[in-house]
């Protein structure tokens, strides 16, 4: 085979495909460089800091220990960051700037990797904040003995909670590829598990094995969790994390781009 | 080099680009005409990997575009001037794509000087934007890595005519430097204008394909006369076979003088006598549009 070129081919040797690290940094200036992006971000700091600080002069001397404070300061983080993941998805086709996100780098689960690592960075980053203000809350409002019942599987369990919250919603995205009714779906499906595995009897008992937010119940209690609530949470976690975003990935390595 | 080869695209029974296979050279702007939904945005969709051709293969200087690594260096692509996040100023969309490619951020503002937006445009957010600002902003963002192939989609859709005429002047420019441009239009004029190598597709079938010079060559002549009714019925007569075309005129297969001679003996007077202009191929376009189209055109006119 002849190794010349001639002047209608591509020299491709002077480019390299773009390093993942780029491609997540990318992806994290496309969280804040709209309007929508920043107030959402701006919302999650914000939040953290009026939770902590309203259970700070509210809640009951016992109970202002760091460990509530992290609590507190995690919940709406873990309300509003999958919805920053839905959306670092669904507006590449909502906004359809897919179209240019997709030939620039057109192995698109680089893409989505990148999102992914994007979306992580920015739930370490709202897990530093939650320590950092729940720490000072501490500091500030602590009743007796704050630091009491605090181990190293807090931190574990505060931090997988936000993380499976996150992967979530990037899994929800992927699968629907619309704003709305990602965000729509993430809300109210497994409000609706929850509440049908609660009140029906019949199902009751495979709650934890099947409802994602059952299984992740023991995750906001003091202590570590029991091996079987460990199996619980990995299961559940298969089939509301790990099979939506394998199945949304799959559907958008083929779908068609427009 | 932009080469297809039997790229077939179906969507359930319909076949959106059926057996297409062209070639766009470097150093030429091909135009690749046809009307709407005859399968230009789609071909050109498989081209860059966001649509999969069900067979065939579509390669851009002899590789598939999946393969070119950073491709946005190599292909400057624009497919759809509205498909960019309405939330961001157009700086941002450009600077997005500067970071993607590894290229500086100086290169935004230069993309900027040379589109013609200006600083308080480039800060404004997209969906602000007319139809012509952000075709401009697509404009720049395919040329900024400075590409050897361009492919574009429409991209005189929601010009003015300078902005047209600007475009052709750089896209000729583009051209002269060797590099490979590939534009589509649904328009004929536009694409004369600015193209030297013709492809026409209509319901997903390349029709024709070859030069300007090819494809607009002298056909025939057309004349028009004072009484047009008679000079068709002294052409008859004469066994010349004449199809009506343009604004009372006539088209016919036959030299210019076979025309003057049988007017002259028939005492008819003509207005006009000249070899027809590419009435070939705006014949074969109206003829690819007519059956999509809401009214009935032929090159006379709209027939009431």
């Amino acid at each position: 085979m002849s190794t010349t070129t001639t002047f209608a081919d591509l020299d491709l040797s002077g480019t390299t495909r773009p390093p993942t690290f780029r491609l997540v940094k990318v992806e994290l200036r496309k969280m804040v460089d709209t309007r929508a992006g920043m107030w959402l971000m701006i919302t999650i700091a914000a939040v953290t800091l009026i939770a902590t600080t309203i259970f700070g002069f509210a809640g009951h001397d016992q109970d202002r220990t760091f460990y509530n404070f992290m609590q507190f300061a995690g919940a709406p983080q873990g309300f509003l960051l999958p919805v920053l993941g839905i959306l670092l998805v669904t507006q590449e086709w909502s906004q359809r700037t897919g179209m240019v996100t997709f030939t620039l780098e057109p192995h698109r689960a680089r893409v989505l990797a990148a999102k992914v690592y994007a979306a992580l960075l920015v739930g370490l980053a709202a897990f530093v904040i939650a320590v950092a203000v729940a720490s000072l809350a501490t500091l500030v409002f602590g009743g007796a003995d704050p630091w009491r019942e605090l181990g190293a599987v807090d931190f574990a369990k505060f931090g997988i909670l936000q993380v499976t919250g996150i992967l979530q919603g990037l899994a929800f995205g992927l699968l629907f590829l619309n704003s709305a009714f990602a965000i729509v779906l993430y809300f109210v499906l497994p409000t609706v598990f929850s509440i049908l595995f609660n009140t029906v009897p019949a199902l009751e008992d495979s709650a934890p094995w099947i409802d994602f937010g059952t299984a992740q119940g023991p995750l906001s209690e003091v202590g570590n969790l029991s091996g079987k609530e460990w199996a619980q949470l990995a299961v559940t976690a298969a089939l509301w994390v790990i099979i939506p975003f394998l199945a949304g990935l799959w559907r958008v390595l083929r779908a068609e781009v427009k | 080099m932009i080469t297809l080869e039997h790229v077939s695209k179906t969507y359930g029974g319909f076949k959106a680009v059926d057996d297409v296979s062209f070639t766009a050279l470097p150093g030429r702007v091909t135009g690749f005409l046809g009307p709407n939904g005859a399968g230009k945005s789609t071909s050109m969709r498989i081209m860059v990997g966001l649509t999969h051709a069900d067979g065939g293969t579509a390669t851009i200087g002899g590789h598939r575009y999946a393969d070119i690594p950073n491709p946005g260096r190599h292909v400057g692509v624009l497919l759809d001037a509205s498909a960019q996040h309405a939330g961001r100023t157009g700086r941002e969309v450009l600077a997005l794509s500067a970071l993607t490619m590894g290229l500086p951020e100086s290169r935004v503002e230069e993309m900027l000087t040379l589109v013609g937006l200006t600083e308080a445009e480039a800060r404004r957010r997209v969906r602000n934007y007319s139809l012509g600002m952000r075709q401009r902003l697509g404009i720049a963002n395919a040329l900024m890595a400075d590409p050897s192939v361009l492919i574009l989609d429409e991209p005189a859709n929601g010009l003015d005519p300078a902005g047209i005429h600007w475009m052709r002047s750089l896209l000729r420019s583009y051209a002269q430097r060797g590099g490979t441009v590939l534009l589509s239009s649904h328009l004929l004029h536009e694409v004369e204008m600015i193209a030297d190598e013709m492809v026409l597709i209509g319901r997903g079938r390349i029709v024709a394909q070859g030069t300007k010079a090819e494809l607009l060559q002298t056909q025939g002549t057309f004349a028009r006369a004072e009484h047009p009714e008679k000079l068709a019925a002294a052409l008859a007569e004469a066994g010349i076979k004449a199809s009506p075309s343009g604004d009372g005129g006539l088209r016919a297969e036959c030299d210019p003088l076979d025309i003057g001679r049988v007017a002259a003996k028939a005492g008819v007077v003509l207005a006009e006598l000249r070899p027809a202009e590419g009435a070939g191929l705006e014949e074969l376009f109206l003829e690819l549009t007519a059956d999509d189209a809401r009214e009935t055109v032929t090159t006379e006119g709209v027939q009431l």
